[in-house]
C-alpha cells in the first residue's frame, strides 16, 4: 500500500470567507501578528501499490477537488 | 407533461418540488439517487437540501450518483432540467452548468424572502415572465455564493444567460449579484432561491415562483 496526501485549497482570488473569520477571531484570542489565513481540506489515501500518478490526478481534479475554485496538489508520502 | 423530481440521501424539497409540478398540472415522477432510469419524463427537477450531508462539497458527490449519468445525457440532448438551491449546486458539479457555489461571504445561513429580477425570459423555465419582472420567494442557504472566473462571467453576461438577478442587498456575495444561470441553449437553469416554495399565497409569500413550472409546461407542449 502507498500512502497518499491531496491538498486542496481555494484559488488565491476566490473569496475565503472561512479563513477570514478564523484571522479574525486570532486577535480576540490574544495571537496577533497573523496578517491572513487560507482554509482548505487535507486528504490522506491510502492506496494499492498499482495506483499511478495519472490515477491520483485524476482523482483530485474530478472528485477532491473543483477546479473552478480550488487548486490541489497531490504527494506520496513514506509510510 | 411528466416531470422527474430526483431524491439523494439529504434532499429536503423533493415533496414542495413534487407538489410545485402538480399545481401546474403536470404529473410529478419521483427519481431515486441509485437508480439508471429516468421513467420517460420530460424534465428533470433536482431539489433543494443536503445530498449526502453535503460532504466534500456541496454536490460534489450527488454529482456522482448513478441516475446523473442519465439526467446528463438527456440534458446534453436538449432536455429541460432545473436546479433549486442543493439542485444548482449539484448540476454545477456536473458541469451542466458553469461556475460553482461558495459559502456565503458573510459565513451565516441566510434564511428570508429574496426578491429577484427576471433577466432572460427566453428559458424552458422562465417565458411566463416578464423580462424584468421583479419576483419574490424564499432564499434559504448557507453555500450560495456564485463564483465563475472572469471570462465564465462575462461569457454569461454577454450572451444573456443571467436569469435571476438578487434586488437589494446581495444576500451571499454572488459575483454580479448572480442568482440564477441558464446553459447556452436555455433549456438547463439553476439557481440558488426556491420557486416552489412560493406557489401559493396559503403557505409562501407569493404565488410568483408557479411560473417557472407553468413555463416549463408551455415548452414541454410546444416542444
Amino acid at each position: 500500500m502507498a500512502r497518499v496526501v491531496v491538498d486542496v485549497m481555494p484559488k488565491p482570488e476566490i473569496l475565503d470567507p472561512q479563513g477570514q473569520a478564523v484571522a479574525n477571531a486570532l486577535p480576540r484570542l490574544g495571537f496577533d501578528g497573523v496578517e491572513t489565513v487560507r482554509q482548505g481540506k487535507h486528504f490522506e489515501l491510502e492506496v494499492a501499490d498499482d495506483v499511478d500518478d495519472a490515477t491520483l490526478a485524476k482523482i483530485a481534479e474530478t472528485f477532491l477537488a473543483n477546479p473552478v475554485i480550488e487548486d490541489w496538489v497531490v504527494r506520496r508520502v513514506e509510510a | 407533461m411528466r416531470v422527474g423530481v430526483i431524491t439523494f440521501p439529504g434532499t429536503l424539497d423533493d415533496v414542495d418540488a413534487a407538489r410545485a409540478v402538480r399545481y401546474a398540472d403536470g404529473e410529478a415522477v419521483p427519481l431515486w439517487h441509485a437508480d439508471h432510469d429516468l421513467k420517460g419524463v420530460d424534465a428533470v427537477i433536482v431539489p433543494g437540501g443536503f445530498s449526502y450531508g453535503d460532504y466534500l462539497r456541496c454536490g460534489a458527490i450527488a454529482r456522482f450518483a448513478p441516475v446523473m449519468t442519465e439526467v446528463i445525457e438527456a440534458a446534453n440532448k436538449g432536455m429541460p432540467v432545473l436546479g433549486i438551491c442543493n439542485g444548482f449546486q449539484i448540476l454545477a458539479e456536473a458541469h451542466l452548468l458553469p461556475g460553482a457555489l461558495i459559502r456565503n461571504h458573510k459565513l451565516h445561513f441566510v434564511c428570508r424572502d429574496q426578491w429577484l429580477k427576471v433577466e432572460n425570459n427566453d428559458t424552458a423555465w422562465t417565458t411566463r415572465y416578464d423580462k424584468g419582472a421583479e419576483i419574490l420567494v424564499p432564499l434559504k442557504s448557507g453555500e450560495g455564493g456564485y463564483q465563475a472566473d472572469r471570462n465564465t462571467l462575462d461569457e454569461l453576461e454577454g450572451e444573456g444567460r443571467v436569469v435571476f438577478r438578487y434586488v437589494g442587498d446581495n444576500p451571499n456575495g454572488s459575483r454580479n449579484n448572480i442568482a440564477g444561470i441558464t446553459s447556452a441553449n436555455g433549456r438547463v437553469v439553476g439557481l440558488m432561491p426556491h420557486p416552489e416554495h412560493a406557489i401559493d399565497a396559503l403557505t409562501g409569500p407569493t404565488d410568483d415562483g408557479l411560473g417557472m413550472f407553468l413555463s416549463l409546461l408551455d415548452a414541454v407542449v410546444n416542444a
